[in-house]
């Protein structure tokens, strides 16, 4: 049941791994959901150390929020590149992509450190646990993104990124753009309400 | 290759060694992995059982302390639930609800592998606690904070939390397969409403663990981020809250008993149709009914906290909440008793098991709409009186239903009949033993005795029915080893069973027993609802296929490899191998994480097909 390209049939006409894809989406929902949750439950309840109003940077933050939100532009136009053939653009492109989540990963290392060194850990109060396993969970899709992205980005290089390349870049470009609206709800419940 | 196929034997289609095992992609293979896998953890968990209950057979017993009895009911009720129902269940998702949608396999079948050794993997690292000395003994839900290191230091929580969450992935990884199998793979023609019950309810209950295991993940994570990091969500001294805990785990916690439930109430879908030699009454209402209960079952976990403090207004909305799904459970019960009405009834162990089900879940689901009720919950909470009730509905329930599905499939699986005679044995052995065990411990429930106590004193009346209780259980212990005689000795000399033994209704019939590796040399052309009966006895057309070449993927040992790296991962947070910068990092978390690399890349190139 698949024919020269190996496109399968399929009862929906989705891929099946698209359909995947958006099955760990909906999935990853309830989980950042569980997470952004335990924060608006915990992140007034710090006993001692810093509060968010203390530490939170809403200008820094704002440069690398726009930072991945680029980057969910630039997946967009190596996908359709990707879909037109145009190979050397792809790879432009993706590699683009990665760089802005390494940008964002950037940005998210220095804020960091910064709160650790104004006194905000992990364990320091529920506050910093509950900031710091959301946006570290967060953090962490966006690097399994990085790796995932350079990863078709050197296959394409290596001549191995042929068969149903543009699916397979399309099915990436959804997971990329769901750690993105996570993000933007991240930052939007944690940074912009912090005095709500 | 033209001639009929035939039904072949075990032997000869289960034949390779470990090795063609340990990189089977063939669903039917996975499924007969999690099915055997799960009833050795049954054995396990049914002799913590009888420890149990043989240390409440008297007052003031001491068979067992007041700590290993903790670890008793710990291992029983984690064990049961994820390392026997669950797997049994996704057993029968592998083998059965695959043929029943006219596939070849699932739509992931690495994955599916990978989802198997994840679980063995899993089972096998909740239960290293044994060979260690250190069980966890918090209880299955493990409240906060006694799971925090300060009320339980040591590796027994650990290996609770750890099990759990590698369990856990296991059903989540297996959920997306299932999802997009059943959505994306059907036969040509078959069209959701022409799904039978059985695959309908794999649909849901996949949907199910797709949504509420997130939940868990992020719960237990909490729990080990305060046990190895010394954070403080769940810890009143650091502004944590115990309630956190309690919400985030029953969020999950509640819609994971339909997970338990529904998938034996699609078994009883389809044998009490088959035996009735009519049609499931109501199909469409069974569907929406399933679909309604899964979806309901999100809105009512606070049901499980009536007791906590919520204060009034909470505690009416879910208990309305909780009545409410008594009504598409009510229309499931009469639409199965309706099916029967009028049928021409074969009274097969697979429908004695079917009939139980119907009646022994009832009970249980009247002494459960009891506590819906928040102020009569007050007094069954904690009692033995919810004790009796989840167990109704778990065993009467589930596990009748599972072991209807197991007579009923058995000859599908194997080319071979279980014995009727051992199977008839085998029933009224078990709903004796069954219902002595658990309908004596709603009384003990109303006198007062409390759960997880490992003693009563004399003199307060609880001695009669305790003992009756145990003797019950020992009767239950004979019922399972009868059952287990018959499973053994039925696959080496149990009668030849042929395609269709019991002229049945769904596609996995059309087939031959056991099927063919390819399952469908070519994909039926589906026309309607219990298609194959339709063909046999309305159309009386039916063919059975011929034998065939069709290309499969490839076997892989991919996925065991990155099973072993996640097992690797999670065992490294219990034995810090060589710790680097302080636990609970270490070498061995590393050597975890690279086999883990390194298996998802040998994987992701390796060749799927051809």
């Amino acid at each position: 049941m698949s024919d020269a390209h190996g496109h399968h049939y399929t009862s929906l006409g989705v891929d099946n791994r698209k359909l995947g894809m958006w099955l760990l989406i909906a999935s990853e929902c309830l989980l950042f959901g569980s997470l952004i949750g335990t924060y608006m439950i915990m992140r007034n309840k710090g006993l001692s150390g810093p509060t968010p109003q203390e530490v939170l940077d809403i200008p820094v933050t704002t440069i690398s929020t726009f930072v991945l939100l680029m980057s969910s532009f630039s997946i967009v136009l190596a996908l359709n590149a990707i879909q037109h053939g145009k190979i050397a653009s792809f790879r432009r492109w993706i590699l683009a992509t990665a760089l802005g989540g390494l940008i964002f990963l950037g940005f998210q290392t220095y804020e960091f450190t910064i709160f650790v060194h104004e006194g905000l850990g992990l364990s320091t109060n529920v506050f910093g646990t509950s900031f710091f396993m959301l946006t570290g969970t967060h953090g962490t899709h966006v690097a399994v993104g990085v790796i995932w992205l350079l990863s078709l980005y050197f296959a394409s290089v290596r001549g191995r990124l042929t068969e149903d390349a543009a699916l397979k870049v399309d099915t990436m470009a959804l997971y990329w753009h769901f750690v993105d609206v996570i993000w933007i709800i991240i930052f939007t419940v944690v940074y912009l309400f912090v005095f709500v | 290759m033209s001639e009929v196929a035939q039904s072949g034997s075990l032997s000869e289609v289960y034949k390779g060694g470990i090795g063609s095992w340990i990189t089977t992609v063939d669903h039917k293979r996975i499924g007969i992995l999690y099915g055997v896998t799960a009833l050795i953890f049954a054995i396990i968990g049914g002799t913590e059982a009888m420890l149990i209950r043989t240390q409440l057979i008297v007052p003031n017993n001491d068979f067992l302390s007041a700590d290993t009895f903790n670890s008793m009911f710990t291992m029983h009720g984690v064990t049961m639930i994820f390392m026997f129902v669950m797997p049994i269940n996704a057993a029968f998702f592998n083998y059965i609800s695959v043929l029943q949608i006219g596939a070849r396999d699932v739509a992931f079948p690495r994955l599916n592998a990978l989802s198997y050794w994840v679980f063995l993997f899993g089972g096998i690292l909740f239960h290293l606690g044994y060979v260690v000395g250190q069980t966890p003994a918090v209880g299955w839900f493990g409240y906060a904070n006694l799971t925090s290191s300060q009320f339980t230091p040591g590796l027994g929580t650990d290996f609770w939390v750890l099990g759990l969450q590698v369990l856990g992935l296991s059903s989540l990884i297996a959920s997306i397969n299932f999802i997009a199998t059943i959505l994306n793979l059907r036969a040509p023609g078959m069209t959701m409403l022409r799904v039978p019950l059985f695959t309908w309810t794999t649909l849901i209950t996949n949907v199910l663990l797709l949504l509420a295991l997130p939940v868990i993940t992020v719960a237990l994570a909490q729990v080990m981020f305060g046990r190895f990091f010394g954070t403080g969500l769940y810890d009143p001294n650091s502004g944590g809250s115990v309630l956190l805990w309690q919400h985030l785990f029953w969020i999950f916690g509640h819609p994971e008993v339909y997970i338990l439930i529904l998938p034996p109430m699609g078994m009883v879908s389809e044998i009490l149709p088959t035996f009735s030699r009519k049609p499931l009454f109501g199909y469409a209402a069974m569907v929406y009914a399933s679909a309604a209960i899964a979806f309901l079952g999100f809105s009512v976990w606070a049901h499980h906290m009536f007791t906590v403090g919520m204060g009034p207004v909470a505690n009416a909305v879910f208990s309305a909440a909780t009545m409410l799904i008594a009504i598409p459970t009510g229309v499931k019960i009469f639409n199965w008793i309706s099916t029967m009405w009028g049928g021409q009834l074969r009274m097969t162990t697979a429908m004695w098991f079917a009939v139980g089900f119907v009646a022994l879940f009832t009970i249980g689901g009247l002494s459960g709409i009891m506590h819906a009720s928040p102020p009569i919950d007050t007094q069954h909470q904690d009692s033995y009186f919810v004790v009796a009730h989840f167990h109704y509905v778990l065993i009467g329930g589930s596990v009748f239903g599972i072991l209807g599905g197991i007579y009923y499939w058995f000859p599908k699986i194997t080319g071979r009949l279980m014995s009727e005679s051992l199977g008839k044995l085998n029933f009224w052995l078990l709903f004796f033993g069954f219902n002595l065990t658990f309908f004596p411990q709603h009384f003990l429930g109303v006198d007062g005795m409390p759960r997880r106590i490992y003693t009563y004193a004399e003199g307060l009346g609880l001695e009669t029915w305790n003992f009756w209780s145990t003797m019950g259980a020992y009767l239950t212990a004979v019922a399972a080893v009868v059952f287990l005689y018959n499973l053994v000795t039925s696959c080496i000399r149990g009668e030849v069973a042929g395609d269709d033994p019991w002229d049945a209704r769904t596609l996995e019939w059309a087939i031959s027993s056991p099927p063919p590796e390819y399952n469908f040399v070519e994909l039926p052309q589906v026309v309607a609802r219990d298609d194959f009966w339709h063909r046999k006895h309305e159309l009386k057309n039916f063919q059975p296929q011929g034998a065939g070449h069709v290309m499969l993927p490839n076997p892989t040992h991919w996925p065991f490899v990155t099973a072993v790296g996640i097992g690797l991962f999670a065992l490294s947070f219990i034995f810090p191998v060589l710790p680097l910068w302080g636990s609970p990092v270490s070498l061995l978390t590393v050597v975890g994480v690279i086999v883990l690399f390194v298996g998802s890349y040998g994987w992701s190139f390796a060749k799927f097909e051809g």
